[in-house]
């Protein structure tokens, strides 16, 4: 798996760092335990085209959302999430 | 068909050209008590505990492919019983115990070798956890020894034991601990449980659940017709959240690949099975001569069966690191099997929301140990309705309630479990 980063152009897997479903989003901080619960624990974990959030650590320490297939590995978009990752851990 | 020597005998005066098949492959009936969907290790084990042990003997095991062809044959074949937190514990060492009066139990040799697991330790801290974790073992009556520098050099000479970084301390020895033949226990099992009536049906996918006006699961839609059941169990880690959502469930798992390696075939150098505690890195030797060792998983979802080359550099490099040697050694084979990431890095043996349906889920990259005990407690679940005692804390609501079993204290980060 190779990715091509907006930035840096294509790159080895190496660089970057797996972040997960970018689908899911934090709760407000009055949501109910059941929406907390949720979106910590539970995971679509889907068979097919996904998109998730990578970090690329070892180029341009940018978030990036890539579009890919878990069944082939296949990706098909790669784009810029600036604060993708600090608004996913609540950062 | 029975086997002894005098069956072995038998069959090696005749050419081996006699051999029976060892199990039927069976076409599904109408209906069943129990389905289990999934012919791998643990739903044909939970399959022949439910024949044996409760004497539910009508019973299909339904399997999409051929029986062993996922991750009960893309293991690195150890088993052991060296965890340390309450519902880990007990339920391997449950576990051990199986495996240890296995072949007996199928009458089927499953090459179950006890030829010892070492944790190496290279920091006092790491050291200080062994201890604990040792003496938690010997608390639960599992045996546990902690080895100094001068004892593990002793048995295993040939480490870099003065690698400037990780200098090897010492390490966790389970005597108890070992290998066992992982396609033999998938067949043992097949063998035993056809003997008692089960019918396992191959190239079988479950394409849906039938359910009744109360939302009951009463059966399943398969690629091979409709098949009732009193109750259906699920024993298909690497693809739980596939088959669960066919019944409207979203469960606390991810799926990732894990990569295995085999080198070339090398003379005897590797007496149990080792494990690098600075990386992620464990070996063993097979009968046939290959070094068996693996490390950590990919790290991203995936349901491909294969992995990528910086985790192939980074076990090879706990490898180099460990012993240097290994890097005179070619690699023969390299694969990838599919895990069932769970929040905790525990499994799930449990009722579902769902009535009629049951989990068996979540084994992350441990699932072949467990095999004998989770057959065991699962059949328990199915026969019984409740929970195994060793199994009471597995269950699937501990993400909500907060009881999670998290060895290594990563939380909900599957991919670092």
């Amino acid at each position: 798996m190779r990715i091509v980063c907006p930035f840096c152009g294509e790159r080895e897997l190496g660089e970057f760092t797996y972040l997960g479903d970018a689908k899911p989003v934090r709760p407000a901080a009055g949501a109910s335990e059941d929406e907390v619960f949720d979106y910590v624990y539970l995971r679509d974990n889907v068979a097919g085209e996904t998109s998730e959030y990578w970090y690329h650590g070892g180029g341009c320490r940018t978030w990036l959302k890539i579009a890919r297939n878990t069944l082939t590995h296949e990706i098909s978009s790669v784009e810029p999430a600036a604060g993708a990752g600090a608004a996913k851990v609540g950062a | 068909m029975k086997y002894s020597i005098f069956s072995l005998a038998r069959a090696a005066l005749s050419g081996h050209k006699n051999w029976q098949r060892t199990w039927r492959d069976a076409t599904p009936k109408d209906r069943y008590d129990v389905v289990i969907i999934g012919g791998g290790g643990h739903g044909l084990a939970t399959a022949w505990f439910l024949a044996s042990e409760y004497g539910i003997r009508n019973v299909a095991v339904l399997e999409k492919g051929w029986i062993g062809s996922g991750n009960a044959g893309r293991n690195t074949t150890i088993i052991r019983s060296n965890y340390g937190l309450p519902g880990n514990t007990g339920f391997y060492e449950l576990s051990m115990k199986l495996w240890e009066r296995m072949e007996q139990d199928l009458n089927y040799n499953t090459m179950v070798s006890q030829r010892g697991v070492i944790n190496l330790y290279h920091s006092d801290a790491q050291r200080d956890a062994y201890a604990r974790r040792g003496n938690t073992m010997r608390i639960n009556g599992i045996d546990a020894e902690l080895l100094d520098l001068a004892a593990v050099k002793k048995m295993i000479p040939f480490l870099n034991f003065d690698n400037a970084r990780f200098p090897v301390q010492g390490g966790l020895l389970q005597r108890r601990g070992g290998t066992a033949r992982h396609d033999a226990v998938v067949w043992g099992y097949a063998h035993a449980a056809s003997a008692l009536g089960v019918d396992i049906i191959q190239n079988c996918e479950v394409t849906g659940f039938t359910r009744d006006a109360n939302g009951k699961v009463t059966g399943v839609e398969t690629s091979r017709g409709k098949i009732s059941a009193g109750k259906v169990g699920m024993a298909v880690a690497g693809s739980s959240s596939r088959v669960a959502a066919m019944a409207g469930l979203r469960l606390p798992i991810e799926s990732h690949v894990l990569q295995a390696f085999v080198s070339e075939a090398i003379k005897p150098l590797i007496p149990g099975v080792m494990t690098f505690g600075a990386g992620h890195f464990y070996v063993s030797q097979s009968d046939k001569g290959g070094l068996v060792f693996g490390g950590d998983i990919d790290g991203y979802n995936s349901y491909a069966q294969r992995g990528n080359m910086p985790v192939m550099e980074d076990v090879c490099e706990g490898g180099m690191a460990l012993m240097p040697m290994i890097g005179r050694v070619r690699l023969l084979r390299q694969w990838g099997g599919i895990m069932d990431m769970s929040m905790d890095g525990s499994p799930i043996i449990d009722k579902t929301p769902v009535d009629g349906l049951y989990l068996n889920a979540g084994w992350c990259y441990g699932g072949f140990k467990a095999t004998p005990g989770s057959g065991f407690v699962f059949a328990h679940l199915l026969a019984r309705d409740q929970s195994h005692e060793e199994a009471v804390r597995f269950r699937l609501d501990r993400f909500r309630t907060g009881a999670m079993i998290d060895e290594k204290g990563q939380g909900a980060q599957p991919n670092l479990h």
